[in-house]
């Protein structure tokens, strides 16, 4: 059995892939915390309790649902702004998957290729990716654990993220759903959020100018 | 492993392919047929048929978008051959390509806008489409190609070679390595269902020895043809639909790919691992299907065998000429090269004074991968190989565990 831990970092000039250090992926209903398999519901209870207790806690909707590509997308989308509301917690869109240059805007997008600036910049200290396809988000998840300090988490349409601190597999509107009302059980019963105030993005035109041209 | 993976529950798991039991789109003859059940469960007849035939029987059942073909010994009849199942309606497109890299090239091509698509090619033809395989990795392309093994050097062989097989390992792509008749038909449809799982989305070489499989006639057991392999989903690609404004064809023309700096060739890198990644992926999906990656036989002797194709059959019968002269001689069977089995090998092997590794090229390379995942690797006699097209008689392979073992050998070495 492996030893290797799926932890924030920063972890290394080149952080391994994690499923080059013996780490599985989970199977259907399961899900992984740190690289340990675990029941799904335990990782999405432990998915609330990470996003309650930090101080920006930030999700990051990849195209699959930020694009109107089929009504799940747009339920989905609907989920995920529900869960940024209650919790709550930043929305920074990975609209695509395009190197930026000459430079992102750190405040309003991340890309997988430099992930990092737009943690940094806005010091997330926990992140939920949903909606990124799997090669982009692993690609980001593993820069992020080697040069920051961000506990990562993936909810994957897929077969989950080894390369995440905690991934939860096969997520449809209802396994949205079912972390959002994990968070409200446990704001409920008494945890509260440690999110500092901020407020939310909200892209217009202007921001889309480039950077040359402001 | 955080996670043991059941080979003995040979059940594929997170596969979820909803079209099962609808008529094939192409010949309607056919149905889905769950894989599961395909592999497992179908009832199987023997036919008596060369290598050559045996692809063409996988292709039937593999529910194949595209073939490319160009003729390349001993490669060409199955080309030929996948030719006539398009003829009779079992596939949506083939032709043959201008070239091996073009084929290759061509093959991307599909496989970017969401085709099943299968190729085969041997010897100097791998290598002329080299340039394509990696380029199939980083883009995370699930195409299959069946190389049939040949000499790649100069002067030329046409005959069986394993070289080429070497310069595939670090392409990023499967590389499966077929033994029999039997491995070769259930590789290459096993192939498509690993190579297609949405978090391996890599391309696979499903290997054999080219003459020796695909030109000698062997006993295979084919279920219906009734059944046929649910079709792709490109849907579950890991990456996004392909154009000139998304990474990798973005990456790949943009200035970011000339910064000179520490992120730029980070995110390259990491794209490289996340291929090297998704091949471990593959490990639990081709043990469900394969069962482990080596196959053991009295792997408690202290002398053991070790190889992958048509080595581990003449070693095979090495092992009872030894066994004739009271040489009680274990054998390991690797089936896939990528992933490499280095766990299983070790553990197989952990008991083992001597380890023999027959191999069919020149270099040795099997002996170096193997030594490179075993403590005191000392034990392990890369040889007997043999190159260009030669054989490797069960004789030469039992005198050189004689040989060293300091008894008298059969002299076979030197016959011409």
């Amino acid at each position: 059995m492996s030893d290797y831990k799926v932890v924030p970092g920063p972890e290394a000039f080149l952080p391994p892939a994690a499923a080059m250090m013996g780490i599985e992926l989970p199977d259907p209903g399961e899900g992984h915390i740190e690289g340990r398999i675990v029941p799904e519901d335990e990782a999405i209870e432990h998915a609330a309790r990470k996003f309650l207790g930090a101080k920006v806690p930030t999700i990051f909707p990849g195209p699959q649902i930020l694009w109107h590509w089929n009504e799940s997308a747009a339920i989905k989308a609907a989920c995920v702004r529900e869960m940024a509301e209650i919790l709550p917690a930043r929305l920074i869109p990975m609209a695509d998957y395009r190197p930026k240059y000459p430079k992102i805007n750190p405040e309003v997008e991340i890309n997988p290729n430099h992930p990092n600036l737009t943690i940094w910049h806005n010091k997330i200290d926990v992140c939920l990716f949903v909606g990124v396809h799997c090669h982009q988000a692993n690609l980001a998840l593993k820069i992020i654990r080697g040069g920051t300090s961000c506990y990562t988490m993936a909810a994957c349409g897929m077969s989950g993220h080894e390369d995440a601190c905690l991934t939860i597999r096969d997520v449809h509107e209802d396994t949205l759903r079912k972390l959002t009302a994990c968070i409200k059980k446990l704001k409920a019963e008494g945890v509260k959020s440690q999110a500092e105030p901020f407020e939310q993005f909200r892209f217009s035109r202007e921001d889309r100018k480039p950077a040359y041209l402001t | 492993m955080n996670k043991p993976v059941d080979v003995q529950n040979r059940v594929l798991k997170g596969y979820s392919n909803v079209q099962i039991g609808e008529k094939s789109k192409y010949k309607d003859t056919q149905t889905y047929t769950d894989p599961n059940f395909l592999f497992n469960e179908a009832e199987v007849t023997p036919a008596f048929m060369t290598g050559s035939e045996v692809i063409k029987e996988a292709i039937r059942r593999a529910n194949i978008d595209l073939s490319v073909a160009y003729p390349i010994t001993p490669q060409s009849e199955a080309a030929a051959l996948i030719g006539e199942l398009y003829a009779e309606g079992y596939m949506g497109d083939y032709f043959r390509g201008e070239n091996e890299f073009g084929v290759m090239s061509q093959c991307a091509g599909a496989a970017f806008g969401g085709a099943r698509v299968f190729t085969t090619t041997a010897g100097p033809g791998t290598l002329r489409a080299f340039e394509n395989f990696p380029m199939w990795a980083g883009s995370r392309l699930p195409i299959q190609v069946c190389v049939t093994m040949r000499g790649v050097n100069s002067p030329l062989s046409i005959q069986p070679d394993t070289l080429e097989m070497f310069f595939l390992l670090e392409t990023g792509m499967l590389i499966w390595h077929a033994e029999t008749a039997q491995d070769l038909f259930d590789f290459i449809l096993k192939g498509f269902i690993v190579a297609e799982m949405p978090d391996v989305h890599l391309p696979i070489a499903v290997c054999c020895d080219g003459f020796f499989v695909t030109h000698t006639k062997d006993t295979v057991a084919l279920p219906d043809e009734k059944y046929v392999l649910p079709p792709y989903d490109p849907y579950k690609s890991p990456v996004v639909c392909m154009d000139m404004e998304s990474a990798p064809v973005r990456m790949m023309r943009d200035p970011f790919v000339m910064k000179s700096n520490y992120i730029s060739y980070m995110t390259q890198a990491s794209w490289q691992l996340e291929v090297r990644a998704a091949i471990e992926r593959s490990r639990k999906y081709t043990k469900a299907l394969i069962g482990d990656l080596i196959e053991c036989e009295n792997i408690d002797r202290e002398i053991i065998m070790i190889g992958s194709g048509t080595a581990v059959s003449q070693a095979r019968e090495a092992i009872r000429l030894l066994g004739l002269d009271g040489i009680p001689v274990g054998l390991v069977k690797i089936k896939t090269l990528r992933p490499f089995p280095h766990e299983e090998i070790a553990e197989a092997l952990k008991d083992a004074k001597k380890i023999f590794v027959p191999e069919f090229n020149v270099a040795g390379y099997l002996a170096r991968e193997i030594k490179a995942v075993l403590p005191n690797n000392d034990r392990v006699v890369a040889g007997p190989h043999v190159a260009g097209g030669m054989t490797m008689p069960s004789e030469v392979i039992a005198d050189e565990v004689k040989k060293a073992l300091g008894m008298k050998t059969s002299g076979m070495t030197a016959r011409g």
